[in-house]
């Protein structure tokens, strides 16, 4: 009897997330199924299939790719973020592990400032971090990488030390007492243990920075484009817009970030938890 | 092994603080500066006290951007996490298809703001014009418009968050409670819930303070239209600093008080929710 009603249960708990996990999908998909509609169509019945007059192939991909430079747009998304996040996770792993291990004052207020950095909205900076990087000539793709690193060590910073914390010193002294100088015990014996934190430090990393919109645009958006300031151009530059083109840089814009998430679904998910309980 | 670290400052410590110097220290410090004169380009700042204050107080686009943001934060914080909450408890109770439950709910996180404003904009213009109106036609559409796209974005992300903290509460405690008794109910109020009192913490900061900051959604979605009335305090910021030249000290002084008001609400609601947390 008791197992009958579970059953029971379990099969409509299992009905509730199918019909969930689908109108989770639903967006998505109408979006895929409008990039491949004639762009006079897609405003007036998005939610119905491409039919014969309707369906226009890989017109819209292909116009929109050139609008938008969407290629050139991906490279530039590629580039900054694979820079910004490597440059996060090196500097800011040996920065926490230097202020966790050398006790001082310096050192402590450190740990608090970059800790404050963490809940400073973009807003409250925006205007003379623009300045800033004009003044410094780091309003280049190059420049941009060392921006992150500024604006984005907080929380990487706060993370790394949380981890560093938990290590026991005895490993680190006795590779130092053997005549390992600073340097060899870091890449050797303190970064491989670190691993965990830096794959949920390059995960927080990566979703900021690939999807991040406001700081390339207001830093390098006239000259170099990433694929949100390309999407963002696209509504912008046209007057109205040309739905149909929309639709496919929407489509291409989303495709590379579910590859990623398919293929480190694993350490995605942990380190999103990893970071949340830190955080 | 102090000693001998401490002469690595320059490569250990240095580059990291160059950058947070330039990309954070500066501007933040510059900003405080700048909120109190009046400016266009940084070097021709003229010493005004509070007086970018006063206006950024009297200016009704503000005051709409603060009600605003304060509305669409309380009614988001409760769906996103009640929502995730219970699909939560769902994924900790169901067995077949757990997994893929969890990529599907989590995956709108990974798409960035601009392009979820898109997608949401395309979706609820297509249900609105049948009947006759869009998003932008009023303020009350593009308000609920922006609760349906954070609900997309961030039920996943919470819903991992609390399925953590369901997983860690033990079973053992679950059945003396329902040996003792008590209904289904009463062990989710009196036993689930106060030992997931951490992961809801978490949750409810993060929902917070991201839906204070909306900027990207806000920005796709409607861009404040009609009339900034769906404009958020990120974006009205924006909009005083580059759509208007002589503002800029105002916009900055807005900035300040954003910055003021996210720190506070951060606090306050760690220390509130910190002392409800129980130790296990």
């Amino acid at each position: 009897m008791e197992t009958q009603t579970s059953k029971f249960k379990d099969n409509i708990i299992f009905i509730i997330l199918i019909i969930l996990a689908v109108a989770f999908l639903a967006p998505i998909l109408v979006v895929i199924m409008n990039s491949f509609k004639g762009k006079f169509y897609i405003s007036d019945t998005p939610f119905l299939f491409p039919n014969n007059t309707t369906f226009v192939g890989l017109e819209n991909y292909i116009s929109g790719l050139d609008k938008t430079g969407f290629i050139n747009a991906f490279g530039m998304s590629l580039f900054i973020t694979v820079g910004s996040v490597a440059v996060i996770v090196l500097f800011t792993s040996m920065t926490a592990w230097y202020i966790t291990r050398v006790k001082s004052k310096f050192t402590n207020s450190l740990y608090y400032v970059f800790t404050f950095s963490m809940i400073v909205p973009f807003q409250m900076v925006m205007f003379t971090l623009t300045k800033v990087a004009n003044v410094t000539h780091l309003d280049n793709p190059l420049g941009i990488i060392l921006i992150y690193l500024g604006f984005g060590s907080g929380l990487s910073v706060f993370l790394f030390s949380g981890f560093v914390k938990s290590i026991p010193l005895e490993v680190e002294e006795a590779v130092m007492m053997d005549g390992g100088s600073p340097v060899q015990t870091f890449f050797r014996v303190v970064l491989p243990i670190l691993k965990p934190t830096a794959i949920t430090v390059s995960i927080l990393n990566v979703m900021w920075v690939w999807n991040d919109y406001l700081l390339p645009y207001l830093i390098i958006g006239t000259e170099y484009k990433t694929i949100p300031i390309a999407i963002q151009y696209l509504k912008g530059g046209y007057g109205s817009i040309d739905m149909g083109a929309m639709m496919a840089m929407l489509v291409l814009a989303i495709i590379p970030i579910i590859i990623f998430y398919l293929s480190c679904q694993k350490y995605i998910i942990e380190g999103v938890v990893a970071g949340a309980v830190k955080g | 092994m102090e000693k001998s670290m401490k002469k690595y400052f320059g490569l250990f410590a240095l580059p990291t603080l160059l950058a947070f110097g330039l990309a954070f220290v500066i501007p933040f410090l510059l900003g405080i500066y700048l909120s109190l004169t009046e400016f266009t380009t940084v070097t021709d700042a003229k010493w005004v006290g509070l007086s970018n204050y006063v206006k950024a107080f009297s200016n009704q686009e503000f005051l709409n951007a603060l009600g605003f943001t304060v509305a669409f934060t309380v009614v988001s914080v409760i769906t996103i996490n009640v929502f995730a909450f219970i699909i939560a408890m769902l994924l900790t109770r169901g067995k077949k298809g757990t997994n893929l439950f969890r990529t599907v709910f989590f995956m709108p996180n990974l798409i960035g703001g601009i392009v979820l404003g898109y997608i949401w904009q395309l979706i609820l213009n297509g249900i609105l014009i049948n009947f006759d109106v869009t998003l932008t036609f009023s303020a009350e559409y593009g308000f609920w418009g922006l609760i349906i796209l954070m609900n997309w974005q961030l039920i996943g992300y919470m819903m991992i968050i609390y399925i953590a903290g369901i997983q860690n509460v033990p079973k053992d405690v679950v059945e003396a409670a329902k040996i003792d008794g008590a209904s289904r109910f009463q062990v989710l109020r009196n036993v689930t819930i106060p030992l997931v009192m951490p992961s809801i913490t978490i949750c409810l900061f993060l929902t917070l303070s991201n839906s204070f900051k909306l900027f990207d959604q806000n920005l796709a979605l409607t861009a404040g239209a009609p009339s900034k009335e769906t404009a958020m305090m990120a974006l009205d910021i924006y909009n005083t600093f580059y759509s208007k030249t002589g503002m800029e000290g105002v916009g900055q002084a807005k900035a300040v008080v954003f910055f003021v008001l996210v720190a506070l609400i951060a606090l306050i609601q760690l220390v509130l929710t910190r002392r409800k947390e129980v130790e296990n």
